[in-house]
């Protein structure tokens, strides 16, 4: 899609465009995208960027207008005098006040939005995020008020992605997909496994420098910083696999450490869960059975 | 001393003959001006150089020509020479040529300190600039130096080191700016008939003086910790990473208004020029300037609603952020009431100026949308900011300085600027910049991150795009170049003492170009020769 894209870009606007208007769902970017997705969680800031967007677009035309029609108007090729008033008290106090309401009324929304966002009680499920240099490590806390036998793993970007990135490869982005879908630098090893209709709770810590843990489709993202718990939530609507990466610079692969959600219905996750926590068993015990022999010829 | 003092009164008919004496020595305020200017144009332009690197590694997926560490290094580089190399100075520039011309004093204040704090720059920029040939490299944590990422460098202490030598600099040059402005004003120039652009940087001043000092504390505390054992942002001693952003944009915050208040004043200056119609509401416009100066100390937290704040702490940083467009909208509706009414004539000044206040206030828009905190989880950290940014900085500030050199350049050289390659300058830039940045909204929206040297397929469209428009725009400030240097050395136009039609103020008074010495007495000041001598408002 590289070469030739500007031409296929255009072909592309339209469809694009449509969508922004029509208000398709995006989960995860797709080519042309020009809107921020609705999301696929019960929180989302997706209505409150609309309203904002509208609300400039409208004072754009009125300001951008005016503007406009001045420099048609008065114009000295077109014989304009110029005139000698330069204050009107009325006019100032208008345009002061009325973007004072407008932004109360933004205020008010965001504040909304705000609340709902750091009201993180009453959580099912907790998920302990760290960002490290240059990938993410996952731990399942508790799940329904119980705690998770030793589930945890890393989740770092996916091999071909990994081999095609290094420079000079002349792999191609193009032929990585999923699905029919393009997942280059946007997939893992090892997803991160959500259930869906679960109020979630997010704690997430910085292993060595700063990271951002983010999935657009969840809404948010959070930085992930040394010494510091940070908390968030979601509740994931709908089955799905939702991508994201790293937002904060971490340096030099910074750009290489994708995430990947994959949120499955309640029952489906439960069984993940309880094959994760076996295998962790099984592994531990693996373990205790390789130390004891390897201790046994010096005992 | 004494000697030193006898000597300055002697020439007061002409610049010094030798080359080293006139620029190195120079106490001049013109000269020293154009040392700035030049300074800063050639930071523009090195400035500009990685960011085609940038773009050019960006223009398709795939990593074709550079690492990502020094990817990394571009974009760290690219935005600290952008910001404390081309804009800062350049400001500076136009402050020491125009302020003693429009307040009518013979030089600046304080003319020894005016030398020092020119002749720092270009030490602070070989310093900083010279990581890039070291073992190590250049800095890579972004030009926010967040820690613990940054101690990481291996080049932190020269780039903290700059950063010092930088501030030094603009706190002279800023004290300078301030006993000028207070104290060498000619008689009946009163304060509230100062020229606005006077006015903008008079405030200007004052963040420069409050902040900087914030700054150099920050980074003096990252060489601490990194070399004496401080563990002031180091978790694991006792220390916050966190700490060292609410520092930084304690001094970051301010410092983004730094450069963008002389671009109000440049615009309120040109606008009314071309309008010949005086402007709209000036005590409103000062007093718009003095209170955006005034908020710009509490919000700065706006860039950190993303690092787990408390609620009541997001919720007073999104207020006062979102209280800022009150003042901004005063402004730009003023220079629309402005030209309403006026006689205009679309010289290139004119030309960016009316860019100016179209694509900063888009630029003004997506501030305000980031401004909305629980957007902003989604906005932080993408190319959405980076798409707010440029629109302010590069269309806000960097088109303002423009429109001052195309306005003034006639009184500096004493010759007319080609006014076809300027339109060609200027169409080129404005289409260009447009193509460059605007789908860079897009790509935020759709999910992509900031400095990432590398993405996903989807993003490959509008990325092209972006790139091609970055290189058409590189290549239109080469026009600016040759436009500048035929206008200097080459024009054959002569330009008339006032250049411009509708130009007021009393730069317009003294010859083109200005004598190495203007205002040896104090002028007369007749109110209607001034920009801003009957506002009663
Ligand atoms: C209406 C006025 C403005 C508002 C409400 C506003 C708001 C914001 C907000 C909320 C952010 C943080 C975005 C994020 O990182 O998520 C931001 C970033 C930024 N703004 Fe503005 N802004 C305004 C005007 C300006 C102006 C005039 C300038 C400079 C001339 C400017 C330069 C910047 C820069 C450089 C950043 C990014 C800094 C960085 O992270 O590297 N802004 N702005
Ligand atoms: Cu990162
Ligand atoms: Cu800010």
């Amino acid at each position: 899609m590289t070469s030739g894209g500007i031409g296929r870009s255009i072909s592309a606007w339209a469809a694009g465009a449509l969508a922004l208007f029509g208000g398709a769902a995006w989960a995860n970017p797709e080519p042309n995208q020009l809107n921020m997705t609705k999301g696929a969680a019960e929180w989302s800031p997706y209505a409150m960027h609309m309203v904002a967007l509208w609300v400039c677009v409208v004072i754009g035309i009125v300001v951008f207008g005016a503007m406009f029609i001045a420099m048609f108007r008065f114009r000295k090729s077109r014989g304009a005098v110029a005139e000698k008033w330069s204050h009107s008290t009325k006019l100032e106090v208008v345009w002061t006040v009325i973007p004072v309401i407008i932004l109360i009324f933004l205020a008010h929304l965001a504040t909304g939005g705000l609340t709902s966002f750091a009201d993180t009680t009453n959580s099912e499920m907790t998920i302990k995020v760290t960002g490290y240099q240059w990938k993410w490590r996952y731990d399942y806390v508790d799940y329904k008020g119980k705690g998770v036998d030793q589930v945890g793993f890393i989740s770092k970007l996916e091999e071909t992605s990994d081999r095609t990135r290094q420079l000079k490869s002349n792999l191609d982005p193009d032929k990585i997909k999923v699905d029919g879908y393009n997942t280059y630098l946007l997939d893992v090893d090892k997803p991160l496994v959500l259930p869906t209709n679960t109020k979630i709770r997010f704690v997430i810590v910085g292993g060595d420098v700063i990271h951002s843990w983010w999935v657009p489709a969840l809404g948010w993202k959070m930085d992930a910083i040394p010494g510091i718990a940070n908390a968030a939530w979601t509740n994931i609507k709908e089955p799905g696999v939702y991508r994201g990466q790293c937002a904060e610079l971490c340096g030099q692969d910074h750009g290489f450490m994708p995430i990947v959600v994959k949120a499955v219905p309640r029952a489906e996750f439960e069984q993940w869960l309880a094959t994760q926590e076996d295998e962790a068993k099984v592994q531990k015990a693996a373990q205790t059975a390789q130390t004891v022999p390897a201790q046994a010829p010096q005992g | 001393m004494a000697h030193a003092a006898t000597h300055d009164h002697h020439d007061h008919h002409g610049a010094p003959k030798g080359f080293f004496q006139r620029w190195v020595m120079s106490t001049n305020h013109k000269d020293i001006g154009t040392l700035y200017l030049i300074f800063s144009l050639t930071m523009f332009f090195i400035g500009g150089a990685f960011a085609m690197v940038i773009r050019a590694e960006l223009f398709k997926p795939g990593m074709q020509l550079v690492q990502p560490y020094f990817f990394n290094e571009m974009t760290t580089m690219h935005a600290l020479v952008m910001i404390f190399g081309a804009i800062m100075p350049s400001f500076v520039g136009l402050a020491n040529w125009m302020i003693p011309l429009m307040v009518g004093a013979p030089d600046m204040a304080l003319p020894r300190m005016n030398n020092l704090s020119f002749w720092i720059m270009p030490f602070a920029f070989i310093l900083l600039l010279s990581t890039l040939f070291m073992p190590g490299g250049g800095p890579a944590g972004g030009w926010t130096m967040y820690p613990p990422l940054s101690l990481q460098g291996e080049s932190i202490a020269y780039t903290i080191f700059a950063v010092h030598l930088m501030g030094i600099s603009s706190i002279m040059g800023a004290i300078n700016i301030i006993a000028t402005i207070l104290n060498m004003r000619a008689p009946g120039m009163d304060l509230l008939k100062m020229p606005v652009f006077v006015w903008s940087w008079l405030i200007t001043a004052f963040l420069l003086i409050a902040v900087m000092p914030v700054l150099a504390g920050a980074v003096t505390m990252l060489l601490t910790d990194k070399y004496f054992h401080t563990n002031f942002f180091n978790a694991a001693g006792g220390g916050d990473p966190v700490l060292f952003q609410h520092i930084f944009w304690f001094f970051g915050h301010p410092e983004v208004y730094i450069m963008i208040l002389p671009a109000f004043g440049i615009i309120s200056e040109i606008i009314p020029t071309f309008s010949r119609k005086p402007i709209f509401g000036y005590r409103a416009m000062v007093f718009a300037i003095a209170s955006i100066a005034f908020l710009s100390f509490i919000v700065w937290a706006h860039h950190m609603f993303a690092v787990g704040l408390p609620m009541g702490a997001e919720i007073f940083f999104m207020y006062a952020t979102m209280l800022i467009a009150v003042p901004t909208g005063v402004k730009v509706f003023n220079w629309v009431s402005t030209m309403w009414g006026g006689s205009m004539t679309f010289e290139t000044p004119m030309l960016f100026s009316i860019a100016f206040v179209i694509l900063f206030t888009i630029g003004g828009f997506s501030g305000l949308m980031l401004a909305l905190a629980p957007a902003d989880f989604q906005y932080h950290d993408t190319y959405f900011v980076v798409a707010h940014f440029h629109y302010v900085l590069v269309t806000g500030a960097a088109f303002s300085i423009m429109a001052a050199a195309y306005y003034w350049l006639p009184k500096w050289s004493g010759n007319m600027y080609s006014e076809t390659w300027g339109k060609i300058h200027f169409w080129s830039s404005v289409i260009s910049v447009n193509v460059l940045f605007f789908p860079q909204h897009f790509l935020g929206l759709a999910g992509m991150p900031r400095r990432i040297p590398d993405y996903n397929v989807a993003f490959a469209n509008f990325n092209m795009i972006s790139s091609i428009g970055g290189f058409w725009f590189g290549a239109s400030q080469l026009i600016f170049l040759g436009v500048v240097i035929h206008c200097v050395f080459f024009s054959k136009k002569k330009a008339a003492d006032r250049s411009w039609e509708g130009a007021k103020g009393l730069e317009w008074t003294v010859p083109s170009p200005a004598p190495f010495h203007t205002f040896d007495v104090p002028p007369v000041i007749h109110d209607d020769e001034l920009a801003h001598g009957n506002t009663e408002h």
